[in-house]
C-alpha cells in the first residue's frame, strides 16, 4: 500500500480562450492535449499530474478558455463549476494559474481582476512572451504584479520556455502556510462591474506596460487577402479543392505500396498455410477485411495534415467569418462553422465542439447536421466505390474525373446539413433570426513541425488502432457468418450461399432491392454499424470468401465486376446520409443527455439514405446504367 | 461600388459602429444595445461585448468586410481583432479618433 499524500495541490488552468493554456498544460505534464490556433479548442475538463521542485505532487486541471466565470455556453460552465467549486463531488482548486496572453492583456487582466474574487492563491503566468518579445512589448513585470496584487512570471508554453520557474512559484506560493481561507465573494458580474474591471485592467496596462504590442504585420497582409471580400471566397474554396485533389493524387503511392504489402501477405499466407479453415481466415477475414481498410490510411492523414495546418496558422475563425452569412441563412449558428468542418475528419470530436454554442437550439442543430459533413471514415466507401466504376480520365485538362466525383459527394454532404438546419429552424424551432456571432480571430501562427508530426503519429496510431479492434472483430464476425455453417457434402453451389451471412443477407435483401443492393450488400451494413469503413472491410470478406481461395484480388476490381453502375452510384448516395456510426450516436447521447436527440437523429438520416439511394437508383436504371 | 476607404465624421458625432465602412477608425462612446434579439437579452449582448474589452474609450477600426452584404465585420479593438455581425455592431457607438490617434495606430 501507497500512503495516500494527503496534501496534493489541486491547481487549476484558466484563461481567455486561445492564451495557451493547454500547451502549458502539455508542457506541465507530459500530456498531449489538443493545441490549436482557435477559440474554443478545450471543451472538456482533463487532469494531469506534475511534480514541483520540491517533490510536491500536484492535480493540474485544464479547463475550457472563459472570457468571464459568467458561464455563457456549456464549456465554460464547466470552468465556473470547476473554479467555485460547484460540482458536489469536487472543493474548489486550491490555487488558481491564470494565462495570459501577453500579446493581448487588457481581455485577460479583465478576466484577473474579476478571479481575485474567488479569493484563491493566484500566479499569473504571462504567456506568448516570445511574441510579445518580438513584437516590442515593454512589461515591468514587477510593476504589474504590485498593480495587480498578483505573482507574475512568463512563458512560452510551446517550447517550455519558462517551466522551470514557474514550478518554482508554485513551490513558493502554494507551500505556504494558509492563512484563514477566505470563502468566494464571486458574484455575476453586470455591465457596470465589467465595465469597472475593464478601467482597472488598463490603469494598470498603463502602468506597468510602456510599449504595447504592434499590430502583427504579417497578419495583416496576409488578411488582406484571406479575408478580402472576393479573393477570400476564392482562397476558402481554392484550398478546399486542393484539399481534396490531395487526398486522392498525393495519397496514391502509398497506397499502393500498403496494398502490394497486404498482396504479398496474401501470397505468403497461402503458400505457407495449409488449405482449410485457418488459411481462410487469415486471407479473406484479416488480410481482405482489414488490409481493405489499412490501404486508405495514406489518405486519412493528408486529410488531418491540411485541417491540423488550418487549425494551428489560425485559418479556421477566418473561414468562420467568410462563412457566417451564408451558414447564417441556413439557420446555423455562426460558432458552428468551426464544429462542422472539424467534422471533416470525424464528427465525435466535431459534435463535442459544438459545446461552445450557447444557445441549445443551435447547439442541437448543429449536433444533428454534424454526421452529414462528409467524415474521414467516409472516405474509404468513397474511394473504393470511385476507383471502381468512376474512370480516371482528366476533365478540363488539369482535374481527374475521379477527384471531381469525390468533391461532389463532399459538396452534398455540406449542402444537406446546410439544407436540413434550415429545414428544422423553420419548421421545427420556427426562428427566423440568426444569433448573435461573435469570435476572436487570432493572429496566425507557424505551426510547430513537431507538433503536427505528433499530432499526425497520434492519429495514425489511433486509426491502426481501430482496425486492429473494432475493425478486426468485426471482420472475425463477417468471416464466421459467411463460412458457417458448411455447406453440405456434394454441394455444387459456392459455399458462401449456406452460410448464415447469406441467410441474414437474403431476409433483409427484400427491404433493400428497391434501392438497387444485393444481399453481400445488405449483410455488410449490419457490421458496418461499428463504423463506416467496416463495410468496405466485410464486402472485401464476403466477395473473397463467395470468389474461393484464388480470389485473392482487391476488393474493388471484384466489385466492378460484381455490382451495377447504378447499384454502386446508389451505394455512394447511401453513404453521404446513412447513420452507419455507432460512436458518433453514443457521443450524440452523451451531449444531449438522453436518447430522444439520437433518435431523431437516427431516424432522418436512415430516412434520407434510403430515399437518396432509392431517387439514385431509379434514375441511374432510366438512364440505362443498370 | 463605392469608396470602401474610410469615412470621417466630424469631431463629437456619434454614430454605430454597425454602419460604418471598412478602414473607418474611431473611439468608442457608448454601448447600447437597442434591445433583445432571439432571446438573447439586450443586458447579455452589452456584457458580451464589454467582455471583449470594447469598452467606453477603447479604440476601434474596421479591418474587414464579410463577402455577402458586407457581413459580419473584422474589428481590431486596440490590438485584438474581433468578428462580429453588424446588427450586434449597432450598439457600439463611436466617435472619430483625433487625427493624432489615428496616425499613431
Ligand atoms: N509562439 C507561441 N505560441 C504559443 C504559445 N503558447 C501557445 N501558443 C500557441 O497558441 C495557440 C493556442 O494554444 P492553446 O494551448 O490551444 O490555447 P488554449 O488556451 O488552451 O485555448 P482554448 O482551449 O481554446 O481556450 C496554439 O496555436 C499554440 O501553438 C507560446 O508561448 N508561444
Ligand atoms: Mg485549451
Amino acid at each position: 500500500m501507497t500512503a495516500i499524500e494527503v496534501n496534493d495541490w489541486r491547481i487549476a488552468l484558466v484563461g481567455t480562450p486561445n492564451c495557451g493554456k493547454t500547451a502549458l498544460f502539455n508542457a506541465l505534464t507530459g500530456s498531449r492535449q489538443k493545441v490549436a490556433n482557435y477559440a474554443g479548442v478545450t471543451v472538456e475538463r482533463k487532469s494531469g499530474v506534475l511534480r514541483t521542485a520540491s517533490g510536491h505532487r500536484v492535480d493540474l486541471i485544464d479547463l475550457p478558455g472563459t472570457y468571464s466565470l459568467r458561464g455563457r455556453s456549456p464549456d465554460e460552465d464547466i470552468t465556473r463549476d470547476v473554479i467555485l467549486g460547484k460540482l458536489a463531488s469536487e472543493s474548489p482548486p486550491d490555487f488558481l494559474l491564470c494565462v495570459a496572453d501577453a500579446t493581448n492583456l487588457r481581455v485577460a487582466l479583465r478576466l484577473v481582476i474579476e478571479l481575485k474574487r474567488v479569493h484563491r492563491p493566484m500566479l499569473l503566468v504571462l504567456n506568448m512572451i516570445d511574441i510579445a518579445r518580438r513584437r516590442g512589448v515593454d512589461i515591468d513585470l514587477d510593476k504589474l504584479s504590485a498593480e495587480l496584487g498578483v505573482p507574475v512570471v512568463t512563458s512560452t508554453a510551446v517550447r517550455r520556455g519558462g517551466i522551470d520557474d514557474l514550478l518554482g512559484r508554485i513551490d513558493e506560493i502554494a507551500g505556504k502556510p494558509t492563512a484563514e481561507i477566505i470563502a468566494s465573494d464571486w458574484t455575476v458580474p453586470a455591465a457596470s462591474d465589467l465595465r469597472a474591471a475593464q478601467r482597472e485592467a488598463d490603469r494598470v496596462i498603463r502602468a506597468a506596460v510602456s510599449e504595447p504590442a504592434k499590430p502583427d504585420t504579417w497578419t495583416t497582409r496576409v488578411d488582406a487577402v484571406l479575408l478580402h471580400p472576393v479573393w477570400g471566397m476564392v482562397a476558402l474554396l481554392l484550398l478546399l479543392f486542393v484539399m481534396f485533389q490531395a487526398v486522392f493524387a498525393w495519397a496514391e503511392p502509398a497506397m499502393e505500396l500498403i496494398s502490394q504489402g497486404f498482396d504479398a501477405l496474401g501470397a505468403f499466407s497461402a503458400a505457407m498455410l495449409p488449405d482449410g479453415l485457418l488459411q481462410s481466415f487469415i486471407q479473406n477475414g484479416v488480410i481482405s477485411g482489414v488490409g481493405s481498410v489499412i490501404v486508405f490510411l495514406p489518405q486519412i492523414l493528408i486529410l488531418f495534415l491540411f485541417i491540423l495546418l488550418l487549425e494551428d496558422l489560425g485559418y479556421m475563425a477566418r473561414a468562420a467569418f467568410l462563412m457566417d452569412r451564408i451558414m447564417g441563412g441556413a439557420g446555423l449558428h455562426g460558432r458552428a462553422f468551426i464544429p462542422l468542418l472539424s467534422s471533416f475528419a470525424c464528427a465525435i470530436p466535431g459534435i463535442m465542439a459544438t459545446r461552445v454554442i450557447d444557445n441549445k437550439r443551435d447547439r442541437l442543430t448543429t449536433i444533428m447536421v454534424a454526421p452529414l459533413m462528409t467524415c474521414s471514415a467516409r472516405i474509404p466507401v468513397y474511394t473504393l466505390i470511385i476507383a471502381a466504376f468512376v474512370p480516371n480520365q482528366p476533365v478540363l485538362g488539369v482535374l481527374g474525373l475521379q477527384g471531381l466525383v469525390m468533391f461532389g459527394l463532399y459538396a452534398l454532404g455540406i449542402f444537406s446539413a446546410l439544407a436540413v438546419s434550415f429545414v428544422a429552424n423553420r419548421f421545427f424551432w420556427r426562428d427566423s433570426a440568426t444569433p448573435p456571432f461573435m469570435l476572436e480571430l487570432p493572429d496566425y501562427k507557424l505551426p510547430q513541425l513537431r507538433s503536427v508530426l505528433m499530432n499526425l503519429y497520434q492519429r495514425a496510431m489511433a486509426f491502426l488502432k481501430r482496425a486492429g479492434t473494432t475493425i478486426f472483430s468485426m471482420m472475425v464476425l463477417i468471416w464466421f457468418l459467411a463460412s458457417f455453417p458448411r455447406p453440405p457434402e456434394g454441394a455444387t453451389e459456392p459455399a458462401i450461399d449456406f452460410s448464415l451471412a447469406a441467410m441474414i443477407g437474403r431476409w433483409i435483401e427484400p427491404v433493400l432491392a428497391p434501392i438497387g443492393f444485393n444481399w453481400q450488400i445488405s449483410v455488410a451494413l449490419i457490421p458496418g454499424m461499428a463504423a463506416r469503413e467496416v463495410a468496405v472491410a466485410s464486402l472485401g470478406t464476403v466477395y473473397a470468401i463467395e470468389g474461393g481461395n484464388e480470389a485473392a484480388e482487391q476488393v474493388g476490381q471484384m466489385l466492378a465486376g460484381q455490382w451495377s453502375f447504378a447499384t454502386a452510384l446508389a451505394f455512394l448516395a447511401w453513404y453521404v446520409f446513412a447513420p452507419q456510426c455507432a460512436s458518433t450516436l453514443a457521443v450524440i447521447k452523451r451531449e444531449t443527455g438522453g436518447w430522444r436527440w439520437v433518435l431523431i437523429t437516427f431516424f432522418y438520416m436512415l430516412s434520407m439514405a434510403y430515399l437518396a439511394a432509392f431517387v439514385t437508383y431509379r434514375v441511374a436504371l432510366a438512364l440505362g446504367w443498370g | 461600388m463605392s469608396d470602401p476607404g474610410t469615412r470621417t465624421l466630424e469631431a463629437n458625432q456619434t454614430t454605430p459602429l454597425g454602419l460604418a465602412r471598412r478602414g473607418f477608425c474611431g473611439r468608442v462612446s457608448a454601448i447600447m444595445v437597442g434591445g433583445d434579439h432571439l432571446g438573447v437579452s439586450a443586458n447579455e449582448i452589452e456584457r458580451r461585448l464589454l467582455e471583449f474589452g470594447i469598452v467606453e474609450g477603447a479604440s476601434v477600426q474596421i479591418l474587414h468586410e464579410g463577402p455577402v452584404g458586407r457581413d459580419p465585420i473584422a474589428v481590431r479593438v486596440n490590438g485584438t481583432t474581433i468578428a462580429l455581425r453588424r446588427r450586434e455592431a449597432m450598439a457600439i457607438m463611436v466617435g472619430d479618433h483625433d487625427q493624432a490617434a489615428k496616425t499613431a495606430t
